[in-house]
């Protein structure tokens, strides 16, 4: 108590008298988190606010439900036309047959749903592995460190990297084509398509994963263990009874971050596959720089549809999150 | 649990084939420029293109504003969070955690429409004023990071009795944060600095829509345009991200473990 009236008297001393000071407490008390709330407000709630209010305006800035209806219109005939002007209307098959908005909103969401599901159980047993698995104590601190490094590397290098391993002229390849005798273009794998971003994304989902799931792997107490085998129980009881129930929470809570991570990541994406792989942030991007919707309202609707997609996401991953602290200390 | 190491090991085999694979295809196929022997072309090709040292050199130097502008923001934020303001502590971590929900694509859209060059605020309409707003977003892409950096050293310092014992000394505000709190957080607001780095240099998104002559347009306008070049590209941003990371670690190892009291 003595601090605060002391700090108070600090403030408030130099400017005003102390019968004035309790009047001034309240401003010079927010007049410390006044910087971080304006720039809040204005470089992140506002844009964000002004195309959300957007989505539900038509041009003459009456209230409408049109755009949101937008999305799920099946493509229609000018869009039709524009598909053959702009380049992220041709669709993986090559054909001008253009998707609607739902079916790039579709994709990426698988695409966002395999990659946090595989990098999920992927990441899950590599830390379960350093963790639990008995193998030297290097090993666990360099594959954190790599991790760490790892879950930073996405973006354009990172597709790069899998080009030049998984592209036509990539080393793995190369190496199945010639030693192995299998091309697997040939049989049906192209690194230009779903299962090649997926393949791509993984790389920074697993140690993601490895990073965020290790610390609660280390919180499952050894006494836990003793105490299952002290009364009786076998390891497979153990796991079930035991460890699964209190990993899942931030198991499933960090599947949604990973997810809400993949979905709105674009630049890999874009520098992998060009525009042939109609994600939706690939489609906002060209609706951003060329309008290509003829539709500038519809292009707030895609915004919102993506805040609403991984705004549920995260709501999610914090009440998971909150559930598993109860268990880890 | 024998059996249960020989699986660990099998494990941790897989995952390293998965993630070392990549990088050894990568270097490969970026010494391949020449043909039949293998060189370093690729990577001298690309460290003497003037666009590459231009880009390389403007996102350096947004990344430097970008720290600077975070610091700015976090540091005396969290500190008075921690000395005055508990109760907004979830109000500020929730804001904090916003660009992690908004995907960065959807914030510059939001940038573009509010400040085109006929709003009340033309951030879009000059040159100057678009690298204040791309330094302005990329700050908010680290925000996450950057909060709970700040936020972590805090926690072992005791910020009550530091800033008692500098009013009691006559520190005013601007002394309290700048000489006593700051140096004692250097180290998290460093790390923090270093994560922001790493992902500023190479983003893409944002400085692309805004049309800034950043490093990620220039990757992606290679890697739509050359062949080698993007494989020595790549290995070069892997080697910058790696150097970040192991400056975070390296620092982590000064960091003070606990305050000497409890806060």
């Amino acid at each position: 108590m003595t601090d605060l009236s002391l700090a108070d008297h600090a403030i408030a001393g130099k400017t005003a008298p102390p019968s004035e000071a309790r009047a001034f407490r309240l401003p010079t008390q927010w007049l410390g988190v006044a910087p971080f709330f304006i720039f809040a407000i204005m470089f992140l709630v506002l844009p964000t606010l002004y195309l959300v209010l957007g989505a539900f305006q038509n041009d003459a800035g009456a209230f409408t439900f049109d755009n949101i209806v937008g999305i799920f219109d099946p493509p229609n005939l000018s869009n039709y036309m524009q598909c053959q002007y702009s380049s992220w209307t041709s669709w993986v098959d090559g054909n001008c047959k253009l998707p609607s908005i739902l079916a790039a909103y579709w994709i990426s969401i698988k695409i966002s749903l395999a990659s946090s599901l595989i990098g999920a159980f992927a990441g899950l047993a590599i830390a379960i592995a350093i963790v639990r698995g008995g193998l030297p104590n290097w090993i666990r601190s360099a594959t954190l460190t790599f991790s760490g490094v790892a879950s930073n590397f996405a973006g354009v290098p990172l597709a790069f990297a899998f080009l030049a391993t998984l592209g036509r002229l990539g080393l793995a390849t190369v190496i199945l084509n010639t030693v192995f005798g299998f091309n697997i273009y040939a049989h049906g794998f192209n690194i230009l398509s779903f299962w090649g971003l997926t393949l791509t994304y993984v790389y920074f989902q697993i140690p993601l994963m490895v990073v965020i799931i290790t610390p609660a792997i280390d919180g499952l107490k050894k006494e836990w263990g003793e105490a299952a085998a002290t009364l009786g129980a076998t390891t497979a009881q153990y796991w079930r009874m035991v460890v699964i129930p209190v990993i899942w929470p931030s198991f499933l809570g960090t599947v949604i971050l990973l997810f809400a991570n993949a979905f709105g990541a674009i630049a890999t994406a874009y520098a992998l596959t060009g525009s042939s792989l109609n994600i939706i942030p690939i489609v906002l991007y060209a609706q951003i720089r060329g309008d290509v919707l003829h539709n500038p309202h519809l292009g707030y609707a895609i915004a919102f549809g993506m805040i609403v997609i991984t705004g549920l996401a995260n709501v999610f991953y914090i009440w998971f999150r909150t559930r598993s602290e109860r268990w880890l200390k | 649990m024998k059996s249960g190491r020989f699986w660990a090991w099998v494990v941790f085999a897989l995952g390293a084939a998965y993630f070392f694979i990549p990088l050894i295809a990568t270097v490969e196929f970026s010494m391949r420029m020449r043909r039949g022997v293998y060189s370093f072309d690729a990577y001298e090709v690309v460290l003497g293109d003037p666009r590459f040292q231009a880009t390389f050199g403007y996102s350096v130097l947004a990344a430097v504003f970008t720290i600077i502008l975070g610091v700015l923001i976090v540091v005396p934020t969290a500190y008075w969070i921690r000395l005055r303001l508990p109760q907004l502590r979830p109000v500020v971590e929730f804001i904090t955690l916003l660009p992690l929900v908004i995907p960065a694509i959807v914030i510059v859209f939001g940038y573009i429409r509010m400040y085109g060059s006929n709003s009340p605020l033309p951030f879009l309409a000059s040159d100057t004023g678009t690298n204040a707003l791309l330094v302005i977003g990329y700050a908010t892409l680290a925000l996450p990071y950057m909060y709970r950096a700040v936020d972590t050293g805090l926690r072992t310092i005791d910020v009550r009795t530091l800033t008692e014992a500098a009013q009691i000394l006559g520190a005013g505000w601007g002394t309290i944060i700048t000489r006593v709190i700051l140096p004692n957080v250097l180290i998290a607001v460093l790390s923090g600095a270093f994560l922001t780095f790493a992902i500023v240099l190479g983003e893409f998104t944002m400085a692309s829509l805004l049309n800034r002559p950043a490093f990620g347009p220039y990757l992606q306008n290679i890697g739509a345009n050359r062949a080698y070049e993007p494989a020595a590209l790549a290995i070069i941003a892997f080697a910058i991200t790696w150097a970040c990371m192991s400056l975070i670690q390296i620092l982590s190892r000064f960091a003070p473990r606990s305050a000497n009291r409890p806060n």
